[in-house]
């Protein structure tokens, strides 16, 4: 029971978890059938990646600010992916008029 | 692991335990409507449930400036950003014709359970069991203080930090040359 109660002070919960939202990822990118929604899923594996440099910072880094400072600049790298791939998704529904992978099968030339 | 068991008060315990296991289930529940609902705006709520969740796990994980800035960043520009796409662009997921009159499509959803599966199973007994030595930084030391991390924000990594700046403005450079590109031809 008191171990229970202490759950949140073991690395082993949160890397776990990281695994889990990594597994969610990699499933969502290979069953949704629209750009935005493999986005989505793409989002899901930055923040897994995030939450594991997180716990192993809190429980064996020598220097606690190394692993906040990266988990900060992987939240500005997804915010830039982000940014870029609407943009790219937006382009593609102009001239296709869908968003699913499986019609983007043109070549330019 | 470090700091004393919260004594002030005679059910703090289980009341930061629950607080703890809402965190972890707002976490799971979030990543599992991201990736398995068809409706992309209800995989961007799920997406934003999941930040939400992470944020509370990063206040845990002793980092109550991350957390403001998970809530900042994932809920507020990432997900919002996303929803302009959606806007802009068509909102569900349709079958393709040739399932149209056929049971829905089994056998990719176990692949793709399959394969997640096996990564889930294989990173998190790797996590579990390799032996990780280091004694954690006392949650009560200076380093663990925000000014920490701008100092170290403006003196080690410096050239990282206008790196990233850098990288930004260049993004939203070219998501506006994409996005505009193509748009004058009609």
């Amino acid at each position: 029971m008191n171990h229970l109660l202490q759950l949140h002070q073991h690395a082993g919960v949160y890397l776990v978890l990281a695994a889990f939202l990594l597994a969610a990822g990699i499933f969502g990118l290979i069953r949704r059938r629209t750009l935005i929604g493999m986005l989505i899923a793409g989002e899901l594996i930055f923040s897994s990646a995030a939450l594991n440099f997180m716990a192993l910072n809190r429980f064996t880094a020598p220097d606690p600010t190394v692993g906040q400072i990266f988990v900060l600049f992987i939240m500005g790298l997804a915010a830039a992916e982000v940014a870029i791939a609407l943009s790219i998704i937006i382009a593609v529904y102009r001239n296709y008029r869908s968003i699913q992978p499986r019609g983007l099968s043109d070549l330019k030339g | 692991m470090n700091f004393p068991a919260t004594t002030a008060f005679p059910f703090a315990d289980y009341l930061v335990a629950a607080i703890f296991l809402f965190f972890v289930a707002a976490t799971v529940g979030g990543a599992l409507i991201a990736a398995l609902s068809t409706r992309i705006i209800r995989g961007v709520s799920g997406l934003a449930l999941c930040c939400i969740g992470l944020a509370g796990l990063y206040y845990f994980l002793n980092s109550p400036f991350l957390a403001l800035m998970e809530i900042l960043i994932y809920v507020g520009a990432i997900c919002v950003t996303i929803i302009f796409g959606v806007m802009l662009s068509e909102t569900d997921e349709v079958l393709p014709e040739r399932f149209k009159h056929k049971p829905y499509p089994i056998f990719g959803f176990l692949i793709g359970a399959a394969v997640a599966g096996a990564v889930f199973l294989g990173v998190s007994q790797l996590g579990h069991e390799l032996p990780w030595l280091n004694p954690a930084i006392p949650v009560t030391a200076d380093s663990w203080k925000v000014a920490a991390i701008g100092n170290a924000l403006l003196t080690t990594y410096s050239l990282a930090f206008e790196l990233i700046s850098l990288v930004l403005l260049v993004a939203i450079l070219g998501a506006l040359a994409i996005a505009r590109g193509g748009r004058e031809k009609k």
